[in-house]
């Protein structure tokens, strides 16, 4: 399981780098970048606020191409 | 041998292929000739699991690279090979609608190849729709077709669902580039395809398309097309979602689809030329080219341009070079088509080859105003 980003629906709101910033941090251009290592468990509460923070609904827990 | 461009136009009837062609296929080692180089089997089979009589072929001569002709120069003059192929497709995949997907300029191009449908059999003529693919660089792409024929708009799309998921009308779709179709039709001619197509461009005697045996070294087939007319600098090999190659390393590589080929485009860049405004004026193209739906490419690949751009014009702030390095690591992967990936591979093998023109522009200007 891993955090995919729906770059179409993606605006660059940076919500989720803010509440998980150890897994997302955001381009010169506002645009999140997904550290790609598996999900440790002790953060499992965090990525999923991620997924329900985003106004766009961009982003899911999930194992699409898409990343 | 088997050859493209001296085979004959028709060989009668179209050859019959049985349910094993799929496999004939898998022996040929056919890869996709419109970049990807994508295995052709597994994509027919993806397609024939689904099909149920359903299926869609979408045959591809969007040819929007702009450097290459070589889709174009097969359409206009092998027209029934390529239709032969798309026809192949329809019988072993079962289905039933082939749309003809040619690029809006590609004029001879598609005249030929609507010519070439009014001598077919009507079964065969029924299946067929014509699209004019818009003439933008990501109206080849996959999902970018199959999107324009369902909503008229060439712009990719997210995947899943895939093309052969999918695709026109929902329904499992193969889109398959006409060279690699005029293969599949040599291939049911019980040939083995054992040529690709290329176009040279830049500073060669003879620019335009040639077929050359798998295998050729670029220096092989740039002697085929009458030599360089300067000595070249560098050598572009697969267009601009290709890579930059010194000469020496470049004229000892074979051209199969191994070697990133892509579509088949050898660019000689002159020792004239500065190397540094050609890779700006491309990436500036690549820029404008992107669909403007995913931040990291339109955003990404537009600060690259700028970068780019200001070191060619001798306007940096002497940071451009060190944030160039750092934003090809970002871009690449976070697109929802391979726009952004194939742009970044060009660009960071400019930066690779060019290093020391990057790091000294300008220097040169300085000596000759001094």
């Amino acid at each position: 399981v891993r955090l995919v980003v729906d770059r179409i629906k993606c605006d660059g709101r940076g919500l989720c780098a803010e509440v998980l910033p150890e897994r997302i941090r955001l381009d010169d251009g506002g645009c999140p970048i997904v550290n790609p290592d598996p999900r440790p468990a002790h953060l499992l509460p965090r990525p999923q606020r991620a997924v329900k923070d985003c106004p766009v609904l961009a982003i899911a827990l999930g194992r699409s191409q898409v990343k | 041998m088997t050859r493209l461009l001296d085979s004959p136009e028709r060989s009668g009837t179209l050859p019959h292929v049985g349910a094993d062609f799929i496999d004939a296929i898998e022996r040929s080692g056919l890869v996709g000739r419109g970049g990807a180089g994508f295995p052709v089997a597994t994509k027919w089979r993806a397609v024939a699991q689904r099909s149920g009589g359903r299926a869609v072929i979408v045959v591809n001569g969007a040819e929007g690279e702009p450097r290459s002709q070589k889709d174009r120069l097969l359409m206009t003059t092998r027209p029934h090979l390529v239709l032969d192929g798309a026809f192949i497709a329809a019988r072993v995949l079962h289905a039933r609608r082939v749309i003809l997907y040619i690029g809006e300029r590609h004029e001879n191009a598609r005249h030929a190849m609507v010519q070439a449908l009014h001598e077919r059999t009507e079964p065969e003529r029924g299946l067929v729709t014509l699209a004019a693919a818009p003439a933008r660089y990501v109206a080849g792409a996959e999902t970018a077709a199959i999107r324009f024929l369902n909503e008229g708009i060439a712009t990719p799309t997210t995947a899943p669902p895939l093309p052969f998921e999918q695709g026109v009308d929902r329904a499992p779709t193969l889109v398959q580039n006409v060279e690699t179709l005029a293969h599949i039709a040599l291939i049911a001619r019980s040939g083995t395809p054992s040529s690709t197509l290329i176009t040279l461009a830049g500073g060669i005697a003879r620019p335009g398309v040639l077929e050359v045996e798998l295998g050729t070294t670029i220096g092989d087939a740039v002697r085929q097309g009458g030599g360089v007319t300067e000595q070249p600098k560098a050598v572009l090999v697969g267009g601009y979602f290709g890579s930059w190659m010194e000469p020496a390393e470049a004229w000892k590589l074979p051209l199969d689809h191994r070697a990133r080929l892509g579509c088949g485009v050898i660019g000689l860049l002159p020792a004239s030329a500065c190397p540094v405004c050609e890779t700006a004026g491309i990436m500036r193209y690549l820029a404008a080219e992107s669909s403007a739906q995913c931040g990291p490419c339109f955003f990404g690949l537009r600060a690259l341009a700028d970068a780019c751009t200001r070191i060619a014009d001798n306007r940096s702030d002497g940071r451009d070079l060190s944030r160039l390095n750092r934003w090809v690591d970002e871009v690449p992967g976070r697109g929802a088509c391979r726009h952004p990936d194939g742009a970044v591979m060009f660009l960071s093998s400019a930066l690779r080859v060019f290093a020391s023109d990057f790091a000294n522009h300008g220097s040169h200007d300085l000596r000759r105003a001094a």
